[in-house]
């Protein structure tokens, strides 16, 4: 079945295909059924429904001038273009696009490494450079560089960075969007710009110093349509000597508080890397009166539950970068103000080893604390090994022998960066889900937020983020569009927004984000508008529509 | 020597049909590396062969898969891992394993795979 772009018709598609083919060589422009599937989002909700969203055509492009190139044909043949890097967008979209019928442009043949500065700690790659591509490039020449690696390393630099994705190293580092330094974009007409000092010709600071001068536009190509991203720069990490880690362990519910506080006093000292919260309560799952307790968010019950079991009930783990002096001193320093701040914390050390790690050190599966206490570090990350292990998620494991998720989908609010917030968010996010229907797997009364950007919580939407693993019929995906819809809805009502989302939520999520009747959004579609006047350019993304296609916001299954 | 018949038609019969004289070492050779760099992150077996959950999820999901059968879960082992078989899998994707583009890997990367797969199965029913 032949897709065309919304307002082409067959004959000028096969034109605008012909010209592409002109560019990049025949064999470069896909459109046949086969060719196209791998360009579908193997986990969308709409999967083999009329509206999936799917791109007519995909067109790969081996250099800049290629880019540009293509951009130009389509303005003139008013066909929309979606662009991906290394397509690895899984449970955000994959490399699906926003509008059926769009062209996509895939950038993976641009893969090259394009400047490595080992002693200024910074890489400038074309977007095919997948995580995998540039940790195997460092190690092959022995370069004292860490790459802080998205979960899944087979997604690339920038396409991950340019989706505000997060890593798990030190707070500069772990914030993609943020570490990045400078780019090279393909603007909406076809023409080439550069940020930051990139825009000083001769500039041999381009990675440097990301802001040059005046206002910086790099924000609005990161879940924008602003542009075509063909060059990025990113800050490394340098390789430090010794990592080192411990536990920390608070007895009482409400001591939540002062650990997400002193935690927050070490993070932004720069002190420790990511630090990783859990609940020791979660092996109560099966426990009657811890779930009575937890589900009926009884502080004074689930502190008994705690006592009665012997368990503290929140845990965190820290990791310290440095050398293997520094790394004592400042988990020596941490556990002196968690054992100050809190009555009843318990430290317990953890990991200590020369850096690089070796690969069995990386998959041991022991760690060295004492039970019930367990480590939930993933190694591999934590020192910028980019894996897929991550992906057990999705596939057939020992505890669902006979399925996979096909609608794995990450759901994750942002709560503020304290223990107050978090303990608010819990109930929030659990009167929403009972509202719902659902419930999800541990209580949402132990659930601990995520700390992937060093000045931010993520809180996953535990009931609805991966609802339908064992009902997977295509109407019980559809049920499930309806109901994220939904929670996104009422999420947003109690000043909830999402960080992130595959297209099919994307204008959901752009509608939580609506203060002063949606000035944000009206702002950015005026820009697009200025900018994209024949709104070809990634229309949709990010909620931002070009007033040609501004009738489709939201109209997908409605 | 029966095997190496098999693994040279393999290669022959690769394409239009038509026979095509193909350097098998660099065939293999250029088919380790394929798999080394797109395969072996999901499907290789791990440290001392154990292929755990949290490590190596394609071995570990066609372990699950083929649990109480002769077929490994290691694709370096299996004997049926043809051209035409390879392209079905990764351009379409099976399970959670999504397709790949032929950005990713192309027709003569999957060709070569084929021919590293003859290889390694030989080689492991060999031992």
């Amino acid at each position: 079945m032949t897709i065309l772009p919304p307002g082409v018709s067959a004959r000028q598609f096969s034109k605008a295909l012909a010209e592409f083919a002109t560019v990049v060589g025949a064999d470069w422009v896909l459109s046949s059924e086969e060719d196209l599937q791998p360009y579908r989002d193997h986990f969308s909700l709409l999967k083999d429904q009329p509206d999936e969203l799917q791109a007519s055509a995909a067109v790969c492009p081996a250099d800049v001038a290629q880019v540009q190139a293509i951009v130009r044909i389509a303005n003139r043949y008013k066909t929309p273009l979606f662009a991906i890097s290394t397509g690895k967008n899984f449970a955000y979209g994959g490399p699906a696009p926003n509008v059926r019928g769009s062209v996509t442009v895939d950038l993976k043949r641009m893969n090259r490494v394009l400047e490595l500065d080992e002693k200024r700690h910074f890489v400038l790659v074309e977007p095919g450079v997948s995580y995998m591509d540039l940790y195997r490039y460092i190690q092959e020449r022995n370069l004292k560089v860490w790459v802080d690696t998205a979960d899944v390393g087979w997604g690339g630099l920038m396409g991950n960075a340019l989706e505000h994705g997060v890593g798990y190293t030190l707070g500069p580092y772990r914030d993609h969007f943020s570490a990045h330094c400078g780019m090279e974009v393909v603007l909406p007409d076809g023409d080439l710009m550069r940020t930051g000092m990139g825009a000083l010709p001769g500039s041999g600071g381009w990675q440097d110093y990301k802001h040059g001068f005046g206002p910086d536009p790099a924000g609005l190509f990161a879940q924008g349509g602003f542009g075509i991203v063909v060059k990025m720069g990113f800050r490394l990490m340098p390789q430090p000597e010794h990592w080192r880690t411990g536990l920390v362990t608070v007895p009482k519910r409400r001591d939540l508080i002062p650990m997400v506080d002193t935690v927050n006093y070490l993070t932004d000292l720069f002190v420790i890397g990511e630090p990783l919260y859990g609940s020791p309560l979660r092996i109560l799952r099966n426990d009657k009166a811890f779930l009575q307790a937890a589900e009926s968010f009884d502080e004074a019950a689930l502190d008994r539950v705690a006592a009665e079991h012997s368990l503290h009930s929140w845990q965190v783990e820290l990791q310290f970068y440095g050398s293997e002096k520094t790394t004592l001193a400042n988990w020596e320093w941490a556990k002196e103000l968690m054992l100050r701040n809190i009555p009843g914390a318990q430290c317990f050390d953890g990991e200590s080893l020369r850096v690089p790690v070796t690969p069995e050190q990386i998959e041991r599966s022991t760690h060295p604390y004492p039970a019930p206490y367990a480590s939930q570090m993933r190694r591999n990350v934590m020192h910028g090994v980019p894996k897929l292990y991550a992906w057990w998620m999705p596939s057939r494991t020992d505890d669902f022998p006979d399925s996979w998720n096909q609608s794995h989908l990450g759901l994750f609010s942002v709560v503020g960066r304290s223990g107050e917030a978090v303990l608010q968010a819990q109930r929030d996010f659990d009167r929403v889900a009972r509202d719902m229907g659902s419930k999800p797997a541990m209580p949402y009364a132990i659930s601990t937020p995520l700390n992937w950007n060093q000045s931010a919580f993520l809180l996953g939407n535990g009931a609805f983020g991966s609802a339908t693993r064992n009902e997977a019929t295509p109407q019980s995906k559809l049920d499930q569009l309806k109901l994220l819809r939904e929670v996104l809805k009422r999420n947003a009502a109690m000043g909830y927004g999402d960080y992130r989302a595959p297209p099919l939520l994307q204008d959901a999520v752009a509608d939580q984000y609506s203060f002063n009747n949606h000035a944000l959004r009206r702002f950015n579609e005026r820009l697009k508008d200025a900018a994209d006047p024949n709104g070809i350019l990634l229309p949709g993304r990010g909620g931002i529509w070009p007033k040609a296609l501004r009738a489709l916001r939201g109209a997908i299954r409605k | 020597m029966k095997k190496s018949a098999v693994v040279m038609g393999l290669l022959l019969c690769s394409g239009s049909g038509a026979a095509i004289a193909v350097d098998i070492p660099a065939a293999v050779a250029a088919g380790k590396n394929v798999f080394e760099i797109r395969c072996a992150p999901c499907h290789a077996a791990g440290l001392g062969g154990d292929p755990g959950r949290d490590h190596l999820p394609g071995t570990d999901a066609l372990r699950i898969k083929y649990k109480g059968t002769t077929v490994p879960a290691l694709l370096e082992r299996r004997t049926d891992l043809t051209e035409p078989v390879l392209k079905v899998y990764l351009r379409h994707g099976s399970w959670s394993m999504p397709p790949f583009r032929k950005t990713e890997v192309s027709d003569a990367d999957i060709a070569n795979l084929a021919a590293y797969f003859a290889a390694t199965s030989l080689a492991s029913e060999r031992k």
